[in-house]
């Protein structure tokens, strides 16, 4: 039987891309694979697509999906910088950013605050595991207050809300989950793709190596044992969005939908579970965030959305056409411009 | 003041001195000296009489002592006197110093205030001018008095030098861009001072400017702004940099010449971003360079130290960009506001492991302008960083210049495969590699994000690679590629600007120089020359060095690197790449935070030779 092909006629095994070099069982494998899933599922072109990220093992994963994209793996914590670039050279391009909670939290947090204060449109993937994997397992600023790890003790310093920072730093899109909730994931990935700006998805992504011991709030059992959805999350493309009210609403009374509209006349539809949160309140956002950290307790969704702030690009007033593909008669002025600064300094 | 580490000769003469003379202005930070200086120096250059200004102002927005210097020479010498006969003491702070420093025979323009605490010399010449008097007669809002007082000397100093008085109202308008209103108000206080010089000065001094014709056609300039004017010739459209003196200036002229490059409706094809940092600024002209952009950033030192780990990066993935650095004098903070070239060696070898970075040394205003423009073609065509080393002196000064050549290359984008051609590539040589060497000269063929072809996508990293840009820790893989990088920068020796050569005289002493020294050195070798020394000179544009340079040390029996930091850093570089038979080449290497003079080079020279 041939393979699924999505609209593109692509099958998934066109959105791979090198084998992982990360250890086997890694959360951020499973979170590559999302992105391959969702990218497929969308049907987007990869060349149309850059693939960036800082240092660390989360920023290595950028070569194991989307292989026909370009993709550059830049200094540590310095991912947004570089990509600010690249889409003000070229503002048709999608970005896909993959960093760590070293990469973000520590060494890269001035970046990852002005990246999002600047508003350059990028789906900004924090996979957060609170420890060093690489330097073999220190802990990081995401790691929780009072934690033990074998090599380094007990981390006496309290955790970095990255969600928080996001909020705080004037996100428009910012989620949290779980890299072992692959439906959430994709959901909230299909979502951030639709946004134009800055979107930050805090995936708690487990280090099988050094920290995934069960006390551990970053690992797979605590997850599996305590994650708790705010909502269950849909996606609907504008071109359902017709049919929408007719989406037959089985078990869910009215009150208990939200369907927070998107700048590209799509809906998120977000189905309440036990919370009662609205991502569109950013008081609420906070608190949610705030509980979460102070009683750790474990809750994933869309936390905080808002409609999107212009971009860079829009704030710089550019032109149409992508500027690296500007050619030499809009890049170079005439003789006559520089005759005319030159009469311009010159005696009488 | 500092100004006097370099020599100070005596003056001697008391025949009319006519368009050869310098002024040293004293005042006090962010007191508006600025623009009275500015309108001295063009009135000078409206009269044709050759002119240049310096700014030796200190780190502080207001109330530290500042000088400006203006040297008029009829000959068209530019560099900054050692000696300045008049000075305009404005500063009580400094006035007495200042006085102190005058050569016999010299000028004191000063308030009467200031004037009864400096009067302690009888050989120059005091002209004491009522301030605060004269300030009370103006028509000027008393709100804005404190702003124009400096106009005082301006309309003195024109009296008593014979600088018209209407020439000086059209430069004050110019200076306003037009407005009126300003420039009516300052003028006021100008003529003020003019009249009541006239009536109450006796001139004792054999200063004067007359008219002459040295400055048609030329225009006057900062190198800032004339590198920004090249870049936007040039092609720049993504800039990201954070401010920093001397740089600062550098980005502003971009954002002031970029309406040159707007559409009909007035939309921009230059983003510019003030980052957060420098390791941001240096981020976003990497990612720019990489998808496409002609990218540039303007610092420097302390600038270019956080940006040592991005150089080194694209160095190694290989990405264009283009960095300028105003050197200022280091290490560290340093003295902020100061020139000095002492930022070569660690430019050339910014970042970690082995590795040499591309360097432009402008040291005219017109190289400004045109390695303003080259630097993106040849960023391009060698796919790596290029870093322009100015210093404050060229890039905060005024300049006097020919007018600048239109680029006489058309824009060149270097070996970039577009999804058609990279399908021809992939046709003729099987398959296509990011790093694969098909011409042998090191430089490889690169592709762009959003190109639409299967196999354009590529994934750029610091990590080791091999030609396919594939992650590789094999030696084999890593030695290759360290050669290819070695035998590109030999590819660039001959593609860069090469130096400039004067050896037409059969001199034995040769001497070796780049960037701003050009003037001082200039107008010292005349002098020699007036001594019967000889010498021939070289000046370096561009790094790594071209290999002219060997052939003129082989060539003279003594060969003096003449440079403007404390190390002799060009004289290590050429040890470092011609070691044989160069016992015969000597730094002269001064570093003092000011602009070289030719009386420094004429000195150490004849010391060094004698």
């Amino acid at each position: 039987m041939p393979p699924r092909t999505n609209h593109l006629g692509l099958a998934r095994n066109e959105y791979k891309g090198r084998p992982s070099t990360l250890c086997p069982g890694c959360g951020h494998d499973s979170i590559s694979n999302q992105i391959i899933s969702t990218s497929w599922e969308l049907g987007l072109e990869q060349h149309k697509i850059i693939k960036m990220s800082g240092i660390g093992c989360s920023s290595k994963t950028p070569a194991y999906f989307l292989g026909g994209s370009h993709g550059f793996n830049a200094l540590h914590g310095r991912m947004p910088s570089v990509a600010t670039g690249a889409l003000l050279a070229n503002s048709e391009l999608s970005c896909i950013a993959v960093s760590g909670d070293g990469d973000t939290g520590s060494i890269g947090m001035g970046q990852f605050k002005h990246v999002i204060r600047r508003n350059v449109p990028m789906v900004y993937i924090i996979e957060n595991n609170g420890v060093y994997g690489l330097t073999k397992g220190q802990f990081s600023a995401t790691a929780d207050e009072g934690q033990f790890l074998k090599y380094y003790g007990t981390n006496h310093m309290p955790p970095i809300d990255l969600a928080l920072e996001a909020v705080i730093a004037g996100c428009t899109f910012v989620a949290r989950s779980f890299s072992g909730d692959a439906k959430q994931v994709q959901a909230l990935m299909q979502a951030a793709a639709r946004h134009p700006g800055t979107s930050v998805l805090d995936i708690i992504s487990p280090c099988v190596t050094f920290n995934n011991a069960e006390s551990s709030t970053k690992s797979y059992p605590y997850g599996r044992d305590h994650e708790i959805p705010l909502h269950e999350i849909q996606i609907l493309a504008p071109d359902y969005v017709e049919a929408r009210e007719e989406i037959v609403i089985d078990d869910y009374t009215e009150g208990d939908i939200i369907d927070v509209e998107m700048h590209d006349g799509s809906f998120i539809r977000l189905k309440k579970l036990e919370n009662d949160h609205d991502p569109r309140n950013r008081r609420q956002a906070m608190d949610v965030l705030e509980r979460s950290m102070r009683e750790q307790i474990f809750s994933t969704g869309l936390i905080y959305y808002e409609e999107p702030r212009p971009t860079l690009a829009d704030t710089e007033d550019l032109v149409e056409k992508p500027l690296a593909q500007l050619d030499a008669a809009d890049l170079r002025p005439p003789k006559e411009a520089l005759d005319k600064v030159m009469r311009s300094l010159m005696v009488g | 003041m500092a100004i006097n580490v370099q020599t100070q000769p005596k003056l001697d003469t008391r025949e009319p001195v006519i368009n050869d003379f310098a002024f040293s202005v004293a005042t006090k930070n962010g007191s508006g000296s600025q623009t009275s200086n500015n309108v001295l120096v063009m009135s000078l250059f409206h009269m044709g009489i050759p002119v240049n200004g310096k700014n030796l102002f200190p780190s502080n927005i207001k109330g530290l002592p500042t000088w400006y210097t203006i040297r008029a020479n009829k000959d068209g010498y530019a560099a900054r006197k050692a000696l300045t006969e008049i000075v305009v003491a404005y500063n009580d702070g400094t006035a007495t110093e200042d006085v102190a420093n005058l050569p016999p025979g010299g000028v004191c323009v000063t308030t009467d205030k200031i004037a009864r605490v400096i009067r302690q010399r009888d050989d120059i010449s005091y002209y004491e001018i009522p301030v605060a008097k004269l300030m009370r007669q103006t028509k000027v809002p008393s709100a804005f008095r404190k702003l124009v007082e400096n106009m005082t000397y301006v309309g003195a100093v024109a009296q008593i030098f014979d600088i018209p008085l209407d020439l000086i109202y059209d430069v004050l308008v110019a200076n306003f861009k037009g407005k009126e209103k300003p420039a009516l108000m300052n003028h006021d206080v100008v003529r003020l001072a003019y009249e009541w010089t006239a009536d109450n000065i006796v001139k004792t001094d054999p200063y004067r400017f007359e008219r002459m014709d040295g400055t048609r056609g030329k225009i006057i300039m900062t190198g800032n702004d004339a590198g920004a004017l090249g870049a936007v010739f040039g092609g720049v459209n993504v800039v990201a940099w954070y401010p920093i003196t001397p740089s600062t200036s550098f980005v502003d002229g971009i954002i002031g010449f970029r309406g040159l490059r707007q559409n009909a409706e007035e939309e921009n094809t230059i983003a510019i971003v003030q980052a957060e940092d420098e390791l941001a600024a240096a981020g976003i002209v990497v990612g720019a360079g990489w998808a496409g952009a002609r990218s540039l950033t303007s610092t420097s030192g302390p600038g270019i130290s956080l940006m040592a780990e991005f150089a080194g990066l694209a160095y190694f993935a290989e990405i264009p960009a283009v960095f300028w650095n105003i050197t200022r004098m280091g290490p560290s903070t340093g003295l902020p506001t100061r020139t000095s070239q002492g930022d070569l060696l660690f430019t050339h070898f910014l970042g970690h492991g082995d590795g040499r970075q591309i360097c432009l040394l402008p040291g005219t205003l017109k190289e400004a302008f045109e390695f303003g423009w080259k630097s993106f073609d040849i960023a391009e065509q060698l796919q790596t960083p290029v870093f322009v080393i100015s210093d404050l002196d060229l890039g905060m000064n005024n300049w006097l210049s020919e007018p600048f050549d239109y680029p006489d290359q058309p824009i060149s984008r270097g070996k970039v495969l577009d999804a058609q051609s990279l399908q021809g590539f992939i046709d003729e040589h099987g398959k296509w590699g990011r790093y694969m060497d098909v011409d042998g000269d090191g430089i490889a063929y690169r592709t762009l994000p959003g190109t639409d072809h299967r196999f354009a996508g590529y994934f750029t990293r610091g990590t080791g690679h091999d030609e396919f840009a594939v992650y590789s820790e094999r030696s084999d893989d890593w030695v290759e590629n360290m050669t290819r990088l070695r035998l590109k920068m030999n590819t660039a020796r001959a593609m860069l600007p090469q130096p400039l050569i004067d050896d037409a005289s059969d001199a034995e002493i040769g001497i070796i120089t780049f960037g701003t020294n050009e003037e001082a050195i200039r107008e010292a070798r005349d002098w020699l020359a007036n001594d019967g020394i000889k010498t021939n000179y070289l000046r370096v544009r561009a790094l790594p060095l071209a290999s002219s340079v060997s052939e003129f040390i082989d060539a003279h029996k003594s060969v003096f690197v003449i440079e403007n930091n404390f190390d002799g850093q060009l004289t290590q570089l050429i040890r470092l790449e011609h070691p044989e038979n160069i016992s015969h080449v000597r730094p002269l290497a001064l570093g003092d935070g000011l602009p070289m003079t030719p009386n420094w080079v004429y000195d150490s020279l004849k010391e060094q030779e004698g």
